[in-house]
């Protein structure tokens, strides 16, 4: 299985994206410049936290033209897994790919902390490994991560079962606690916490891995056990 | 050449917490009179263009695009010149 992670100017959590695919899976990853036209190659392409285009105008809202989202929407038809993290999941709610919008923190602080996380649908390509209803431990860093979407929005959210995690202690003002969504089909997933900081116990908690984790077990489910290393 | 002047702001519908946090400071400097304010957006365009409809019709789509997010945003904006 093949994961790319795109760079944007601005990305700064693209080096954690490869090295928690690369020492948590051991699978092939690559960084993927924003301006590339082609992502035939990945099996699963990861949107990194940071602060793309300085976030001008609004977080995200510049790099949702980068030339890289058009082949980012064109895998998430195909069906292939798209996960935005952070700076990632303002991009896809951007780029349309993901529904609501994400404002400024209800306390206006800079958050960066461990949150405890409610897995709310564990049948997602990046939630298997999890139980549902499960808690765990992954932290946020974020002055922007106050998900925002209409009543209407919310109530097809819940009808599809697209709430993905929601936070047991909403830092940030979040509607209905969310914490991070997927699309109707489940293979595009955008969360604040950043799972990719949470892989191993000297960083605090694993509760990230088993995110890994799902996306090559999902994988491979769908692909045979040809492909397994 | 045309001007524009485009302004965005929270919708009303949606929490404004920077708005929220410039009324409180007002309040405590003495300004007890402030009932709400909203923090938006301003810019500046110059288009190099002197038809009016058809720079009115682009600077919608520029709005609708790029500068608002209608999810969260209202916007409008003005011409001159």
């Amino acid at each position: 299985m093949k994961f790319a992670v795109l760079v944007f100017p601005g990305s700064n959590c693209d080096i954690d994206c490869y090295k928690a695919v690369k020492d948590t899976l051991g699978e092939p990853v690559d960084y993927v410049w924003h301006t590339a036209t082609d992502l035939s190659d990945y099996d699963c392409i990861i949107v990194p936290g940071g602060f793309s285009y300085g976030d001008y105008l609004r977080c995200g809202a510049i790099s949702r033209f980068a030339p890289v989202m058009n082949e980012v929407g064109k895998a998430a038809e195909q069906g292939k897994f798209v996960l935005g993290i952070c700076n990632g999941f303002q991009i896809l709610t951007e780029a349309g790919l993901l529904p609501g919008a994400l404002r400024r923190n209800e306390s206006i602080k800079f958050r960066c902390h461990d949150t405890t996380l409610k897995v709310v649908n564990n049948a997602t390509p990046f939630t298997t490994d999890y139980a549902a209803g499960e808690e765990v431990v992954i932290p946020i860093a974020h002055g922007e991560g106050n998900y925002y979407c209409d009543e209407e929005t919310l109530a097809s959210l819940k009808a599809n079962n697209q709430i993905v995690f929601t936070y047991t202690d909403n830092p940030n003002g979040s509607v209905a606690d969310i914490a991070g969504i997927c699309n109707e089909r489940g293979n595009v997933v955008g969360m604040m916490p950043h799972p990719e900081r949470a892989v191993n116990s000297l960083l605090g908690s694993e509760g990230g891995k088993q995110m890994f984790s799902s996306i090559l077990k999902t994988w491979r489910d769908t692909h045979g056990t040809a492909s397994v290393r | 050449m045309l001007k524009a002047t485009v302004y965005v702001t929270i919708k009303k519908s949606v929490l404004d917490p920077q708005g929220v946090a410039v009324q409180g400071a007002l309040h405590s400097v003495g300004f007890q009179e402030v009932e709400s304010l909203r923090i938006g957006k301003y810019m500046e365009l110059t288009l190099d263009t002197n038809d009016r409809e058809e720079a009115a019709k682009r600077l919608k789509d520029m709005c609708e695009k790029l500068l608002a997010n209608t999810v969260i945003e209202d916007y409008r904006y003005e011409l001159e010149g």
